[in-house]
């Protein structure tokens, strides 16, 4: 009735993905970014990119660290010198040209090899926030990797080789509170309303004979109202076969009298949310019995806020977490929409308020300033509960020493890249396989001109012997792709080196920010046909 | 140690000059090679923005000479946190002149010519001077408008096989947030945009009851300040989203309204956002799927490679996925199949053809112009072209033609129905009736 004089055609775009730009990361993600201060060793064209891309985020101070004079073969791949840097400091010339792009980022320049202070000058890496390490040898990230873990720096390795790469993160543990997954079940507590929700729900009435008034009830009063009824008469059991569920929409379907109810329709859609599992996800339940949720005075925030946590849900909460307190947008009159809203924010502040209060027993007990964790910490804490991510990432000495005999295997003779010519896990092995080839002939296979023939037999041997040393046989790595590796010489190809740049800079974002989850294991790159793949070992 | 004399392209060296086994069967290694990418590639980049400006760097930095630019955008503020070729002093200027400037002066040798323009602007030959058109677009419309003009090109043989050289190949790239895609398109072969359309789902939308009656979020605020408030307060005025004034306007409206309504959240920058469809985008993904276009871009035209088949997706948000997906070719796609068929009188003049596209259930192209082999028989605009073209409403299609019996002619207008009408390019078979040598035609798709 409403809408008669507005005719239906006149339709327009939903707002929902249009947000500005700090609206993906926030006002909270661009401080710590700016806060941050990120080295980048080595400033070919892997590490360049992923320096423009995080001083074009506004990344706070950048420091770059590289000791060769720019070279002609430089020119062409690399943006960010050109003829008149031929012959001078690279670090200084990349570092010029990242200060233009953003004047508001400190940039500085040391003109040293990495190595050189890898191994003499260890405690210049503890001044950073983050390490970028590009087109570092094996040996060089391990070392790299202890003094980063002992510094608690964070670090991400990254190399572009030919049509391949690497991208591996070294951290010892990130926690992330904001991990904003894409898709995520809205937190409605259809099947299990607490007494206000109940009693709000029990105010309307379904039959309402005024059509007005039926097709603006909100589809969660709708779906708490027929889930309720549905219990009734089924024991106390929700929909769970396909049969019952179709039944269940059906019961909503019957309720409707007019074809054009929205509402109505919107819950038969969202009826699956009624089948919710009750109680949380087992995620949450290993981050509340990990051992670092008995705290102690050297606790982090985010430990104590989970052992607070771990007693909401096993007192207060019933075996639940802490309520989000939002609710999606849906046909309704504004009215009825607000109070909604509001009863589910009031419920989420009881929830946080005893998070709250256990947070601060909680630090009191551990003999820290009970209100030394921010509100909004806490706020954010709760409203995100059932989406708190742990990662932690093996060292690089024990991965390189023992990877995962079983995985490596698996990824080497995996079903689906069987046909394919390229296989993540062979080119894994050939990246170190050429480090090996390197330290034995200083040079990489293939590097230069001539004698591509014992390079290539040579890297066989490498290869295999790597393979042996971490216990697996040699399927999957084909006499190809060990010529396909000894073709592209460690060139470091402009698009291969943007793309795992790009990729590093948007870890490294994730990994400043606290927000969305980094990825994990060993992402490789298949530059051939693009069968990348993440490896954990 | 080998020395050797210092080469510029000394890292693509090793992938262009030596022979491989991973390679396509086309792939001839050799320094000739890589002097043909340089002389004779020519390669046009759709959009100088987020994507496009990564786009002309790294394709220059692939070792093409010859690149093209076309946007009609001019440079905001909000543009340089990432679109890194654009400077303060640049704002105002057209993105696509200053794009082009930029990578000319970093990287020598290479010319790369501007367009300042809308792509709908240039003529259709325009594009088939290209060998791959390479496009780093925020919109679905103009994706779909060069998609139709490449897949234009196309002719089919008398089995309905593609011709070789009437192939334009695309690469495609797009991003939002976290998220994005590259895919090759290679009309004929594989799906062109429209076969798989269902990729792009309309945006999710609500009826203007909701923002006048019964609006519950910020933006239905915003839009109903947008939409209904100002046509309302400024009848006949149109609302101009980069003018400040106007924005503020939207603004402070939109505000009055959510408090009258008890809703949280208007501000404006979300004012912004939503009123320009603002498509959040950040640096490292343009980067990265820019990245995986322009290897693509390099890998199809020097056969180094194997190809990317066909639809690349990158997801970084929950750890990182990335995935290949083989989409199979819509074979009764109307823009890259082989045509709608018509079935035509020889006594049919241009005027009458150009009415019967209208109403055509299939094809539905209103104030079409047409061309024919290159030649404009009628242009709707500029008002110039319609004046020299308009004698020709009056004369037979068939003579205009040539009296060839059989042949493909191209039409260009807004196509589609109501709200969802866009400027497209139909490939159209023309037969004549009743001619000798022409029997058993199919009727399927005739008018
Ligand atoms: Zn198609």
């Amino acid at each position: 009735m409403y809408c008669l004089f507005f005719n239906t055609k006149m339709i327009i775009r939903s707002f929902s993905i249009y947000l500005d730009v700090c609206r993906i990361w926030g006002e909270q993600g661009q401080a710590a970014l700016e806060k941050a201060s990120v080295c980048l060793l080595n400033c070919g064209p892997t590490g360049s990119e992923a320096l423009k891309n995080l001083v074009l985020g506004g990344v706070g101070s950048i420091t770059v660290v590289d000791g060769s004079k720019v070279q002609v073969g430089d020119l062409g791949n690399n943006f960010m010198v050109d003829e008149l840097s031929v012959g001078q400091s690279k670090a200084k010339c990349v570092c010029s040209f990242l200060q233009v792009l953003n004047d508001a980022v400190k940039a500085k320049f040391v003109e040293e090899y990495p190595d050189a202070l890898i191994e003499t000058n260890p405690s210049f890496f503890s001044q950073f926030t983050l390490i970028i390490g590009t087109q570092l040898v094996e040996d060089l990230m391990v070392k790299l990797d202890r003094i980063c873990r002992e510094a608690n720096v964070m670090l991400i390795c990254a190399r572009s080789y030919g049509l391949t790469g690497f991208v591996r993160i070294s951290v010892k543990e990130h926690t992330v509170i904001e991990s904003k997954p894409d898709h995520f079940l809205d937190d409605l507590r259809l099947n299990s309303p607490w007494p206000e929700l109940k009693s709000f729900a029990e105010t309307i009435d379904l039959n309402t004979t005024d059509p007005v008034v039926h097709k603006h009830t909100p589809y969660v009063i709708i779906l708490v109202k027929t889930t309720e009824e549905w219990v009734k008469n089924h024991n106390g059991s929700l929909p769970s076969s396909r049969e019952e569920k179709r039944e269940f929409k059906d019961l909503i379907k019957a309720r409707m009298i007019a074809a054009d109810e929205d509402n109505y329709k919107e819950a038969m859609e969202a009826s699956f949310k009624v089948c919710a599992p009750r109680g949380i996800s087992s995620n949450l339940k290993q981050i509340i019995s990990d051992s670092c949720a008995e705290v102690d005075s050297n606790s982090s925030d985010f430990w104590v806020m989970v052992a607070a946590l771990q007693e909401f849900i096993s007192n207060e909460g019933g075996g639940e977490a802490p309520l989000e307190g939002s609710i999606p947008d849906m046909t309704s009159s504004t009215e009825l929409y607000v109070s909604l809203q509001k009863i589910y924010q009031t419920k989420a502040e009881a929830d946080f308020n005893v998070i709250h209060q256990r947070t601060r027993d909680i630090l009191k007990k551990i003999g820290r300033d009970p209100d030394s964790i921010p509100k909004a910490t806490m706020k954010s804490f709760c409203k995100n509960a059932r989406k708190l991510r742990v990662c932690r990432y093996r060292s690089m000495e024990d991965e390189f020493n023992s990877p995962s005999q079983s995985e490596l295997q698996k990824y080497l003779t995996d079903e689906d890249y069987s046909s394919c010519d390229s296989t993540a896990a062979g080119f894994y092995i050939l990246l170190r396989a050429v480090d090996r080839f390197a330290a034995n002939y200083n040079s990489f296979p293939g590097q230069y001109d001539g004698g591509m023939d014992e390079d290539i037999s040579r890297l066989k041997t490498m290869a295999i012997s790597l393979l042996n040393d971490v216990g697996c046989n040699g399927t999957g790595l084909t006499e190809d792709l060990i010529n396909e590796i000894c073709r592209y010489g460690a060139a470091e190809l402009h698009t291969v080196a943007a793309f795992i740049g790009g990729i590093a800079s948007q870890e490294v974002i994730k990994l400043i920010t606290r927000q969305f989850v980094p990825m994990s294991g060993t992402f490789i790159f298949d530059g051939i046909n693009h069968k990348s793949q993440l490896l954990s070992l | 140690m080998v020395s050797i004399e210092p080469s510029r392209s000394r890292d693509l060296d090793k992938l262009l000059l030596r022979p491989g086994n991973i390679v396509a069967p086309t792939f001839e290694a050799g320094a000739q090679l890589r002097e043909d990418i340089k002389e004779y590639v020519r390669i046009l980049v759709v959009g100088a923005g987020g994507l496009g400006c990564e786009l002309l760097k790294d394709l220059a930095l692939s070792g093409f000479r010859n690149l093209e630019v076309i946007d009609m955008d001019r440079i905001e503020v909000t543009n340089l946190n990432r679109q890194f070729l654009f400077r303060h002093e640049d704002v105002g200027n057209p993105k696509a002149d200053v794009a082009a400037k930029r990578v000319m002066e970093r990287v020598s040798g290479v010319d790369i010519i501007p367009h300042f323009c809308r792509i709908e602007d240039k003529p259709l030959d325009f594009y088939n001077d290209f060998n791959i058109i390479v496009l780093g677009l925020d919109s679905i419309e103009a994706r779909s408008y060069i998609n139709s003009v490449a897949c234009g090109f196309l002719e089919y043989d008398a089995d309905d096989n593609p011709r070789q050289e009437t192939i334009k190949p695309m690469v495609d790239g797009g991003t939002e947030g976290f998220k994005g895609h590259a895919r090759v398109i290679v009309p004929g072969v594989t799906p062109c945009f429209e076969c798989t359309i269902w990729l792009f789902p309309p945006q999710v939308k609500f009826p203007l009851c909701t923002l006048a009656e019964t609006p519950r979020t910020a933006a239905h605020c915003i839009e109903y300040a947008h939409l209904i408030k100002w046509n309302e307060v400024h009848s006949g005025k149109a609302f101009d989203p980069d003018n400040p004034d106007h924005m503020q306007w939207v603004y402070s409206e939109a505000v009055k309204r959510a408090e009258l309504f008890g809703i949280p959240g208007v501000t404006y920058s979300l004012t912004q956002g939503v009123v320009k469809n603002i498509i959040p985008a950040i640096a490292s993904t343009n980067a990265i799927i820019s990245a995986a276009c322009a290897l693509e871009t390099l890998k199809m035209v020097s056969g180094c490679s194997k190809t990317l088949s066909n639809y690349l997706t990158y997801n970084g948000v929950e750890g990182l996925h990335t995935k290949v997906t083989e989409f199979v070719k819509d074979k009764d796609c109307l823009v890259c199949g082989p045509g709608v068929l018509l079935e035509l009188d020889t006594s049919i003049t241009l005027k009458k053809f150009i009415d019967l596209l209208e109403d055509h259930p299939k094809l539905l192209i209103a104030k079409a112009s047409i061309t024919y082999r290159g030649k404009n028989l009628y242009m709707q605009a500029p008002p110039v072209l319609e004046e020299m073209t308009r004698s020709n409403l009056d004369i037979t299609l068939f003579e205009l033609m040539d009296k060839i019996p059989e042949d493909t002619i191209h039409a260009t207008g807004l196509a589609g129905k109501g709200e969802t009408k866009q400027s497209s390019l139909r490939k159209l078979r023309v037969v004549f009736k009743g001619l000798d040598g022409v029997t058993d035609v199919d009727m399927a798709g005739g008018a």
